[in-house]
């Protein structure tokens, strides 16, 4: 019976797989919809504000996507996924892409059939110790309490990390965030470890921030970024270029504001390029001109999308740190628009 | 006999006096009930303590609760100010501020007054079933859910047009409840389109056609009935509404819809969310479950070898499986089988699955009712010249219904608890899901017990209802003078 139905679900999925290489695309357009698997619960990157619309870091990718592609942001069908059922949804054509902080790793990206686009977000493992505990280096957590959430890859990478510098620890295993919050508050744990960005909203959230240090190690990689089927490369390039054409805007200085100004006035060749002003960008992808200048009109560019959900000035306060653009020693770099 | 050897005989009564003090009042309350042993002494005092404790700890958390706030850091400095520092206080001024949600999702607010008017006709309907034909019964409860309905839509901030409809229509059925209880029952009959077209909206005649599919049903069975019997016309008549809800029904409504454009805004599944979205899985899975179930029974007592095979197969494998697995069916494998782009709706699913998953469980509980009725009730029935059917309604299930009520009634309150372990498959049910989208507002993040004492109390307002149903109706239909 279990082998029957595996067997089944297996021909399905080839199957299906072969029909959405019929081109999502032309799907999205004749839906009029871009429907985005999403995260409902991860402050600053995806969850619905009171009044039930969806806000964050990651939601303004999917607005510029679909803005690029439909020309209009609002046109997005959020689809809510947890960490188990994202891949499947993904996978079985629920939804056209996965924005949700998922993590880019080989077997996720050969195994399961799918393709990382890019890296939307780079972040990384971190520790946050009690200021009165006196470490200030994670190797000098020997024999500490460590509070972490079961069944992930940060559990895994932490034993990894101990075992590598030799020293020890218990581990007290939690079911969310918010548990690990409550149980590391009430001293259940001496350190909490989650990814560097969830650290810096928990702390936040602290009745005694002020008493609560992040320690400088990472000890991970995490480059969390959309994701799409594979072998629907026009699909895939799309999200991808629309994504970059928000990196490039950061860069060459073009924002939600002066779009259209610098529409009108630049001499930049890979400006007007972007903008549709210059060549046939759009149309390499199945798209109009004008795809990228709705995209950065969306949101805004990179910058302006990580400062209004998570950067310096909101409550997260997130520094730029790796996803800075290339030119400020960051990680975020996109080819050329040519 | 000599009046000498006579003894003493008391001429007056002696006054009477109270019983000694350890014999009455709390003295005697006390030692018998908490005191009447070294061993209960010693219980009685620990669970003092552990009362005294427990109160301790959460009493100031209680009494420092805030309700006006717009976030914990905000809630914080409140509790601070007003009970000094260190001290901790609950925040309730998140519920304050996103009890909506925690009630109905992201539904839109304008719309509010839908499911709260199809939340009351859902009372209205289960008038009939709980206290069918009584008229003070009927019209006591059609008459407070109304009030109520009114009330909450001035809670919500509805307009004053709604207020008056939702206000007329309960009016008009405290009417019927008043002057003929028993026509309730059509409200039953009629109540799962009607709420379905309020909750989700869309043209009227949708909702309208799947009805007439189950008229044309019911019209072929008693036509057919008295010369087929009842099994053979049931299924003309399936078929018969299979074709018409498959082949017919859309090109009909489409055409009505064409002439009479009636209807309400669409609503999408995924905006449902909290009670609301409890509510509709927990209510259609129960009574959907009952009648499946029965039938389920049926099967499983049945003489029929291939009925026998199928329903115990169909019940001994769903209730060998995790309903969680059944969940994870619903959202995941059932969109491989079915052909590509298709948009079957997830609430849908989840409800078909939930009701299939507490049917087999409810067959349980009636064939323990079957089992309970000594042999001679059957042949009675046979001897009276009774056909299956008739036996079955008039004479075996009315008594094995009434034993099974406990079994019956736990099973829906854990199906009812269990519609919570959606938020597994992404749907925002009010314990998990809602609490973690608040829990994402920065605003929030760090909340941890208040949202889980808010929707617990709700839970067990319901569940503790249908607990005292339960027994009110076995009170009613105990019989055997015991």
């Amino acid at each position: 019976m279990k082998k029957s139905v595996f067997l089944g679900t297996l021909a399905a999925t080839t199957m299906l797989a072969g029909f959405a290489a019929a081109g999502t695309l032309e799907d999205v357009k004749a839906r009029g919809e871009l429907i985005c698997g999403a995260n409902v619960a991860l402050t600053g990157f995806g969850a619905p504000d009171a009044e039930g619309n969806y806000v964050g870091f990651d939601v303004d990718l999917c607005k510029a996507v679909a803005a690029a592609v439909l020309g209009d942001a609002s046109k997005v069908k959020y689809v809510p996924t947890t960490g188990e059922t994202r891949f499947t949804a993904l996978a079985s054509g629920e939804v056209d892409v996965l924005i949700r902080n998922s993590t880019w790793t080989y077997s996720r990206d050969t195994d399961l059939k799918f393709d990382f686009v890019a890296v939307n977000y780079y972040d990384g493992q971190g520790f946050m110790v009690k200021k009165d505990l006196g470490v200030s280096s994670a190797k000098e957590l020997d024999g500490a309490t460590v509070c972490i959430q079961t069944g992930t890859t940060t559990e895994l990478n932490l034993a990894d990390f101990f075992k590598a510098n030799n020293i020890s620890y218990t581990p007290v295993t939690v079911g969310d965030d918010s548990e690990a919050q409550r149980q590391y508050e009430a001293g259940a744990c001496d350190a909490f470890t989650t990814d560097a960005s969830g650290l810096a909203s928990n702390r936040t959230a602290m009745a005694d921030p002020a008493n609560h240090i992040i320690l400088p190690e990472i000890i991970s990689k995490e480059p969390l970024g959309p994701v799409v089927r594979h072998g629907d490369n026009n699909w895939g390039d799309i999200v991808r270029w629309t994504y970059y054409a928000l990196v490039a805007a950061e860069e060459k200085g073009i924002t939600k504001a002066n779009i259209d100004q610098i529409a009108a006035s630049t001499t930049d060749p890979e400006v007007k390029r972007i903008l549709g002003l210059e060549g046939d960008m759009g149309a390499m992808m199945g798209l109009d001109a004008e795809w990228a200048k709705r995209a950065i009109a969306a949101s805004g560019n990179y910058g302006e999308i990580f400062e209004a959900n998570i950067g310096a000035a909101t409550p997260i306060g997130l520094a730029r740190g790796l996803n800075a653009q290339w030119t400020q020693g960051g990680l975020q770099y996109a080819p050329p628009f040519r | 006999m000599t009046k000498s050897s006579l003894s003493f005989v008391r001429r007056d009564m002696l006054a009477p006096q109270s019983a000694p003090v350890t014999e009455r009042g709390a003295v005697k309350w006390l030692r018998e009930n908490l005191f009447s042993s070294i061993g209960n002494s010693v219980l009685t005092i620990l669970g003092l303590l552990v009362l005294f404790w427990i109160v301790q700890a959460s009493l100031p958390w209680l009494l420092n609760g805030v309700w006006q706030a717009n976030s914990l850091g905000e809630c914080r400095t409140i509790i601070a100010a007003t009970a000094g520092e260190g001290a901790s206080g609950a925040c309730w001024a998140m519920i304050a501020q996103r009890w909506n949600q925690f009630m109905f999702g992201f539904y839109p607010k304008t719309d509010y007054w839908r499911p709260i008017l199809s939340f009351a006709l859902m009372f209205v309907a289960l008038t009939p079933v709980l206290y069918y034909g009584l008229r003070r019964a009927a019209m006591l409860m059609v008459g407070t859910v109304g009030v109520l309905a009114v009330l909450s839509l001035a809670l919500v901030q509805t307009d004053g047009w709604h207020d008056a409809l939702v206000a007329a229509v309960m009016l008009g059925l405290f009417a019927v409840a008043a002057i003929m209880p028993k026509k309730l029952v059509w409200v039953t009959l009629v109540f799962p389109a009607v709420g379905f077209f309020l909750l989700w909206g869309g043209s009227v005649w949708g909702p309208v056609g799947t009805l007439f599919g189950f008229g044309i049903w019911v019209a072929i069975w008693l036509v057919l009935q008295s010369r087929l019997g009842v099994v053979v016309p049931a299924a003309i008549g399936l078929v018969a509404a299979s074709l018409w809800w498959l082949v017919l029904q859309t090109s009909v409504t489409t055409a009505l819809h064409g002439i009479a454009p009636l209807g309400l805004t669409a609503i999408d599944s995924d905006q449902f969310g909290g009670f609301l979205l409890a509510f509709v899985i927990g209510v259609t899975a129960i009574s959907a479950s009952l009648p499946i179930g029965i039938l389920l029974a049926l099967g499983r007592q049945s003489d029929m070898l291939l009925i026998k095979t199928l329903s115990v197969g169909f019940i001994e494998f769903v209730r060998g499986v995790p309903l969680i697995t059944m969940l994870f069916t619903a959202s995941l494998l059932l969109q491989y089988f079915l052909p590509p782009r298709t948009n079957f709706d997830l609430i849908l699913r989840v409800i078909i699955l939930v009701s299939l998953f507490a049917s087999a469980y409810i067959a349980e509980v009636i064939r323990g009712g079957l089992a309970a009725l000594p042999r001679g009730q059957y042949e009675a029935a046979d001897a009276l010249g009774l056909d299956y059917w008739q036996a079955q309604r008039l004479i075996i299930m009315p008594q094995a219904l009434k034993i099974s009520i406990p079994g019956i009634v736990s099973s829906f309150i854990g199906l009812f608890k269990d519609t919570t372990l959606v938020a597994l498959v992404g749907l925002a049910d009010p314990l998990q899901g809602i609490t973690k989208i608040v829990r994402a507002d920065i605003a929030w993040k760090g909340i941890y017990w208040e949202p889980f004492i808010f929707v617990g109390a709700i839970f067990f307002l319901f569940c503790f209802g249908m607990s005292r149903y339960s027994m009110y109706l076995e009170r009613k239909l105990k019989t055997d003078h015991r």
